[in-house]
């Protein structure tokens, strides 16, 4: 698997207003044995299955699914977790049958596990690197995030949006540049998760167009009426500018999500669906996207978010990228990249990494730099 | 040059009157309150300098009261502008159009001209003649007494003038009064300190003396129960129910005298349980309502598909709430009523529409074909013109169908908008050869549908001026209905 697709999901005609198009997703078969909630908590349970202040949830998503293949219950009649897992519990302990849940990891603290963590720290101790990489890992990005009431028109945008009847997926396009995707695997998911997609964390490139571009333009159907006689050609013809609309949509418009190659990792089993993070290969001058999936064992996705990179957190990972490709040797980095050692090590200060070189060995490539020039 | 310029002006008249019939300048679903009074204004101010005779001409046209009131006021404000022939004309409408205003609505205006420093001598003139005329000044004086006061006040009149003894001292002088002869104002003096007499005043009143005396909610509207109009009791049953006033909340609503629309509003804010229990009912109740609007064009109007729209647009705001999918249910038992041979298409697809909810896209294109197929005398369109699945399609639809399909034009389509969309300052068209109207209530639905043929984009001014001078001069012979 090195590619996403949408087998199994039709596009339908999106819905524009202002600069935000949305573009509908509706599944021909929904997933039953696969399902996820807001959170785990249902608002006003009344036999109050898992008490709240007994644990912490984090606002993140919770995955559900059972390894026969039966469905899983809607959230709200399913039993819930094990009594046994709360501390003194006096109730008794619930039987699961074959059932299983996890927890995702918040939208916004997800982005940096995306990114930094898919990387190997280095393995061999080169000398130019401090041992704070060793001890540490990566540092964490401190990239502004932009949530979704941040970016102009999406609130409104989601709020008259029109759900599609089988409805599983949204692509959100600010000013026509895809800002992110969203599978679910069944109508009900989706309609229960649409209004928290304006709490999805977008990076700074998307914050920006919405400033800098005006409304999109609505994709109008133009019937050609010189072959049409009867209501049966109407009717065909209008079949054939809806699968226009859909074929112009996958090639052109989501081609940067779709055509791209990722590197699939942190592979997390759930019986027959799998869970995968994804990371492109920083093709530079291209669309970079990175996410989470779930697919079942035929690859047909049951889950996707996808999250749009700006041009500098690309840089970044491209350079991460490299670095990692030839084992943190900078010297051999730096030859595969055309450039020399010094340039590299610019590169790595620039991107925000100064400090996982030794301060003696950046000082030294910093005096380079400034005497003879980058 | 003189074609152009003739059909702008119809298309600017007709665009007016078609968003004066379906804004209130309340929040609609695409877009808040704020918005919708902004694009209403600019449209009264532009009409008024553009065609001022027809400007006052569109009250006779079944534009809503928020809009009446407000050109009332725009022609009174700018009286100066007016030649003598206009002025004529304009004191007849605004003297027909205050009589079939709502009583609160004309307070609201007076109140507003007030505080607009409109005095003119004919402002006064006319705020004289519709408050001489009233049947019971003594009940009113109660019930909107500051502005009554102010109106009083501000037309410059003798309360003496006014019919009714002891309104004088009641509005001036009241400490100074004592006793009063006329038992309103007894009552009303009495409800200052004595918690019995507060429940012999109107509802909007007696609701503050409530709170002065500390009355409980529920003590309250039972108490105020025999007090209450029938549109009090209709819209407190919900929170009467909530607060334990059992005899409120008990209190079934007379189905049979409520109009249509509102009807079809009650029916579609009922939990699903009860509206599976009372349908029946409620369906019998719908039925006979339309029948009564129908009246004598039951059955007359032939083959008619209709395309019902209860997409989740529908919803409308919290302030109209589901407003355009009642307007579509109450269009629907219309035309069942008016049709000899009806069939109703929903969005959703959904058959049974007393359980319509707002819910999925909105794809007029294929409905509409599937309405056209049948070939009908007529189809009629009720929705909110936002086609979004995909966008244009109707529109492409219609266009084909004209062009290729039934080139005579022996279906004729109209599109019923009970939406004005504040961005684009017109109620939303779904083809150009296609007539658009503006619509507030399914009552109007079959005037509305005549008038439709004067709402495509290919009419001159000359043939829309003759409609409504003709208008104008029946809506001024007609009667009066006397309220006395």
């Amino acid at each position: 698997m090195h590619r996403l697709t949408f087998d199994g999901l039709q596009t339908r005609p999106g819905q524009v207003w202002g600069g935000v198009r949305l573009v509908p997703l509706v599944r021909d078969e929904p997933i039953s044995s696969l399902r996820l909630h807001p959170n785990g908590f249902p608002d006003n349970d009344p036999f109050g299955g898992y008490e709240p202040r007994c644990c912490y949830a984090p606002h993140g998503l919770t995955a559900e699914w059972t390894d026969d293949g039966t469905a899983v219950p809607a959230l709200g009649t399913a039993l819930r977790m094990p009594a046994k897992t709360v501390r003194k519990s006096g109730r008794p302990k619930t039987k699961l049958e074959r059932r299983t849940r996890v927890r995702f990891v918040p939208h916004q603290t997800a982005l940096e596990a995306f990114l930094p963590l898919t990387f190997q720290v280095p393995t061999i101790a080169w000398r130019e690197w401090s041992t704070r990489v060793f001890r540490r890992g990566l540092p964490r990005s401190e990239e502004p995030q932009y949530i979704g009431y941040d970016v102009e028109g999406l609130a409104d945008a989601l709020r008259i949006f029109e759900i599609h009847p089988g409805q599983c997926g949204v692509l959100v396009y600010i000013a026509d540049a895809l800002a992110s995707a969203v599978v679910t695997p069944h109508p009900d998911d989706y309609r229960a998760l649409h209004p928290t997609l304006v709490e999805d964390g977008f990076g700074e490139l998307i914050w920006r167009y919405t400033h800098l571009y005006e409304d999109v333009p609505d994709f109008r159907v133009r019937l050609h009426e010189s072959s049409i006689d009867t209501v049966a050609d109407l009717r065909t013809t209008i079949r054939v500018a809806q699968r226009e609309w859909t074929d112009f949509h996958e090639d052109a418009m989501a081609g940067g999500l779709l055509d791209a190659e990722y590197v699939f990792t942190g592979d997390y089993q759930m019986n027959q669906y799998t869970l995968r993070r994804f990371r492109p290969h920083f093709v530079p001058g291209r669309e970079t996207h990175v996410g989470e999936a779930i697919s079942d064992d035929n690859g047909r996705l049951a889950y996707l978010r996808t999250f749009r990179l700006s041009e500098t957190q690309s840089r970044r990972g491209r350079l991460l990228r490299t670095l990692s490709d030839y084992d943190w040797n900078v010297e051999a980095a730096a030859a595969s990249m055309g450039i020399a050692a010094p340039a590299l090590v610019a590169r790595v200060d620039a991107a925000g990494y100064g400090g996982l070189l030794r301060q003696d060995v950046l000082d030294h490539y910093r005096a380079m730099n400034s005497r003879f020039g980058t | 040059m003189e074609l152009t310029a003739d059909r702008t002006a119809a298309e600017d008249v007709l665009l007016f009157v078609n968003a004066a019939i379906a804004s209130t300048g309340q929040g609609e679903f695409h877009s808040d309150a704020d918005a919708q009074q902004w694009s209403m204004e600019f449209l009264h101010e532009y009409m008024l300098v553009n065609y001022r005779d027809l400007y006052a001409a569109t009250l006779t046209l079944g534009v809503n009261d928020r809009n009446a009131a407000a050109i009332i006021m725009r022609l009174l404000q700018s009286g100066r502008d007016a030649n003598q022939n206009q002025r004529v004309v304009e004191g007849r409408l605004i003297t027909k159009a205050l009589a079939e205003l709502p009583t609160h609505r004309v307070y609201h205006l007076f109140t507003a001209l007030r505080k607009a420093r409109v005095n003119n001598r004919r402002t006064r003139a006319i705020m004289r003649e519709w408050l001489v005329a009233r049947p019971d000044p003594a009940f009113e004086a109660v019930k909107y007494r500051s502005a009554f006061l102010g109106a009083i006040r501000h037309a410059h009149m003798k309360v003496e003038d006014l019919p009714g003894e002891e309104l004088d001292a009641f509005l001036f002088g009241r400490h100074a009064a004592g006793r009063f002869e006329t038992p309103q104002f007894e009552t009303w003096r009495r409800a200052h300190f004595d918690r019995r007499a507060v429940f012999e005043l109107p509802y909007t009143v007696a609701e503050g003396f409530a709170a002065k005396h500390r009355i409980t909610r529920a003590e309250f509207l039972e108490k105020i129960a025999p007090q209450l109009t029938r549109g009090e009791r209709l819209r407190l049953q919900r929170s009467a129910a909530r607060v334990g006033a059992i005899g409120v909340a008990a209190d079934v609503a007379d189905l049979s005298r409520m109009s249509l629309t509102r009807l079809a509003a009650y029916a579609l804010a009922l939990p699903v349980e009860e509206l599976e229990q009372r349908r029946v009912e409620l369906t019998d109740a719908l039925r006979a309502a339309a029948l009564r609007v129908a009246g004598l064009r039951a059955g007359t109007w032939g083959r008619v598909a209709a395309v019902l729209d209860d997409s989740y647009s529908a919803s409308g705001s919290s302030e109209k709430r589901r407003r355009p999918l009642v307007v579509a249910l109450a269009a629907h038992f219309l035309l069942q009523e008016l049709a000899a041979d009806y069939s109703p298409l929903w969005l959703s697809g959904d058959v049974d529409p007393l359980m319509a909810r707002a819910r999925g896209v909105t794809a007029l294109g294929e409905r509409i074909l599937d309405g056209l197929e049948k070939r009908p005398d007529a189809l009629v369109v009720v929705s909110d013109g936002w086609d979004n699945a995909p966008v244009g399609m109707a529109a492409e639809v219609l266009r084909v169908w004209e062009d290729r399909l039934d080139p005579e034009g022996k279906t004729a389509v109209a599109h019923l908008n009970p939406v004005f969309d504040a961005a684009g300052l017109q109620a939303r068209r779904l083809a150009p050869t296609t007539p658009t109207i503006g619509i507030r209530d399914a009552e109007d639905l079959p005037e509305l549908v005549e008038f439709a043929r004067f709402a495509t984009a290919r009419t001159g001014i000359a043939e829309l001026r003759a409609h409504i001078d003709s208008r104008v001069e029946r809506w001024l012979t007609e009667e009066i209905p006397c309220t006395a």
